[in-house]
């Protein structure tokens, strides 16, 4: 159990810099949870905690003590990966007995710690099979007890979901979370699906090209979302974002005064969340709704803005059946639920 | 649907009957020589060199293989056996240690120059043995290593085929598991030994049956470098048991000495059969 903290983190790769200054500190038992599309330097990040990769610039903390040039085996991490790397020549006991069997621990020693993390995980029955007559859940519960049982400081997950089957993957969710806190181990997890964000994060690092655009808990970014990137890239359906402008503290689509707001005037970037939308007869947004998709709980309509013909959607709770092929809808917004960023800088501004 | 597959197996019988036939056929030209090979070994040199050429075997079997194996024409068939036996398994382990260790190096370590390495090794694949023969030759005598097991052996260890094999197998080998040992703690002769070489087996038995009979098979060399009968092999011995002159060669001896000369890659073949294919078909991820 430790902290770990970045201290202004800098990748390169020859002349490309990835990674462009991340700071942030982790308390001790945290859940971190690193998110944004692929490529954007979150893997790269994770594997510099991990050791796998070299720091370029800055430094990287655990427990306190400087890492940057300890090898992954000091750095008393374990790590969970995508495809699991489980080893395809030894058993389940096997696999995950290796890091004790390396340290040289006893072997009575050895095969109690992996009775008991296999006994924590439901995996006892599986012990003497081989990865290959795992299923995929299994491998990936097989590769958490390798993770588990050398009680390591830090869990570091580098998207170990994204290989098993949406039902699967919720269940394992719960289960990572569950287990994360209940052996209180401070936990770093890199994924590219915002609801793994969403729902498993204490706090989560939003990044996009290398940079982090957001450190905050999950409700501190989908209500208050720090740039446009965090904004659009958390929540779904993602939050549309409109050009609009304000007009002695209206926000104005076109000529249509939309909603009240303050601030300074000029151009903007409005957002709005779909589910924030509310449809109303006097609604201030007009929308031409070309089709519905109606989820059960809620309906999405996909529509057009009459003015400026930009794509829109809204979510609506219950069902909605659109009467024909276009029909006018008017949407109406709370301020407090709406958003504006700065045109260039993507930024939020509140006025 | 079970209708359909009745049919197709009706289909098949006549076809299944017809390849049969021609297969046996096949097989039979093909170990028509062998057979007389075999033939010529159980009988008596007056046998053979009186027309016409017997094809059945004779009474002679157990004196014609006792005469070879214990007393030979130049040298005993049991040194000669011994002799290839100890080339064979030297250049087919010795190549498997080599290849394994310089295709670890040059897929897991980051040195200068290493793709330069890779290429200057594949590069030797284009050079036939028989084109440095003689500069390797110059060498071995330069070392004192003629007539002896050393210079049958070391000569021919270095394996650009077996590194590049192992090259590409490595290659195949997810980054993760070295990272997953990595983290695990693993030195990498660790993951080398407990990893690496595991995962490779079926290779290696694959290559150990292919390289044990390259040696096996090996003539040029060693009847370059062996002047001694006692270091003869068994594949160029044979050719030093013709007489030279107008004597007459001692065929039943000779033909049983080529009997024996195919005994032990069969073994071998027969014996890694289920892990060569396995090792030629499937990589085992």
């Amino acid at each position: 159990m430790a902290t770990v903290s970045l201290q202004d983190i800098k990748k390169s790769f020859g002349d490309t810099e990835v990674i462009h200054d991340v700071s942030t500190d982790i308390a001790d038992g945290e859940f971190i949870v690193i998110v944004g599309p692929s490529g954007c330097g979150k893997s790269t990040l994770l594997r510099m905690v991990a050791g796998l990769e070299t720091v370029t610039s800055g430094d990287v903390l655990i427990g306190g003590e400087r890492a940057n040039d300890k090898e992954p085996m000091d750095r008393d991490i374990a790590m969970v990966f995508q495809n699991y790397a489980l080893y395809p020549h030894m058993s389940v006991r096997q696999n995950m007995g290796y890091g004790l069997k390396i340290a040289k621990l006893p072997k009575g020693e050895i095969d109690a710690k992996v009775l008991e993390a296999a006994r924590l995980l439901q995996l006892e029955p599986l012990l003497d099979r081989k990865p290959r007559e795992l299923s995929g859940g299994q491998r990936q519960r097989v590769a958490m007890g390798r993770a588990i049982v050398r009680k390591p400081a830090v869990f570091l997950f580098d998207e170990p979901l994204s290989n098993l089957d949406a039902k699967l993957r919720v269940q394992m969710r719960l289960e990572i979370k569950e287990l994360q806190s209940k052996l209180g181990i401070t936990a770093l997890y890199v994924t590219h699906d915002q609801v793994e964000a969403m729902t498993m994060a204490d706090r989560m690092i939003v990044m996009n090209g290398g940079v982090a655009e957001q450190i905050g808990t999950p409700l501190e970014v989908y209500e208050t979302p720090r740039t446009l990137f965090a904004a659009q890239f958390i929540g779904s359906p993602a939050m549309n974002v409109l050009d609009a402008e304000v007009k002695d503290g209206w926000v104005t689509l076109g000529d249509r005064r939309i909603v009240e707001i303050g601030g300074s005037d000029g151009p903007v970037k409005f957002g709005i969340r779909p589910e924030h939308l509310i449809a109303e007869e006097t609604g201030a947004i007009h929308v031409n709704a070309k089709m519905a998709e109606p989820l059960g709980a809620n309906t999405l309509l996909h529509c057009e803005l009459i003015d400026t013909n930009e794509s829109f959607t809204a979510s609506l709770p219950g069902v909605h059946i659109l009467s024909g092929e276009n029909s006018i809808m008017r949407f109406s917004i709370q301020p407090t639920k709406s958003h504006l960023f700065d045109i260039d800088t993507g930024l939020r501004r509140r006025g | 649907m079970a209708r359909e597959t009745h049919g197709m197996v009706e289909k098949r019988g006549t076809g299944l009957w017809l390849t049969h036939v021609f297969m046996i056929l096949g097989v039979l030209v093909i170990f028509f020589p062998i057979w007389l090979a075999f033939v010529a070994s159980t009988v008596t040199q007056s046998d053979i060199i009186r027309p016409p050429m017997p094809v059945w075997p004779g009474d002679q079997l157990w004196i014609n293989y006792k005469n070879a194996l214990f007393s030979g024409i130049n040298v005993p068939v049991g040194t000669m056996l011994f002799n290839s036996l100890v080339m064979a398994i030297g250049i087919a382990v010795g190549k498997i240690i080599i290849s394994l260790l310089s295709a670890f190096a040059i897929v897991y370590f980051k040195f200068p120059g290493r793709s330069i390495f890779f290429w200057l090794i594949f590069l030797t694949l284009m050079l036939p043995v028989e084109v440095r023969i003689v500069p390797t030759y110059e060498v071995v005598a330069g070392f004192g290593m003629l007539n002896s097991y050393s210079g049958l052996i070391f000569p021919l260890i270095a394996s650009a085929t077996a590194t590049f094999l192992f090259r590409q197998f490595f290659l195949t080998i997810p980054d993760e598991l070295a990272e997953a040992a990595r983290v695990d703690g693993a030195r990498p002769m660790q993951f080398f030994w407990d990893i690496v070489v595991p995962m490779s087996r079926t290779n290696i038995a694959a290559l150990f049956v292919i390289l044990f009979i390259y040696g096996w098979n090996q003539y040029l060399w060693p009847l370059l470098i062996t002047t001694d009968p006692e270091m003869n092999t068994i594949v160029m011995g044979i050719k030093q048991m013709f007489p030279s002159g107008d004597d007459f060669a001692h065929w039943p001896t000779i033909m049983a000495t080529s009997i024996l000369a195919m005994i032990p890659p069969v073994i071998v073949v027969v014996g890694m059969q289920r892990l060569f294919i396995r090792g030629l078909v499937d990589s085992e991820k």
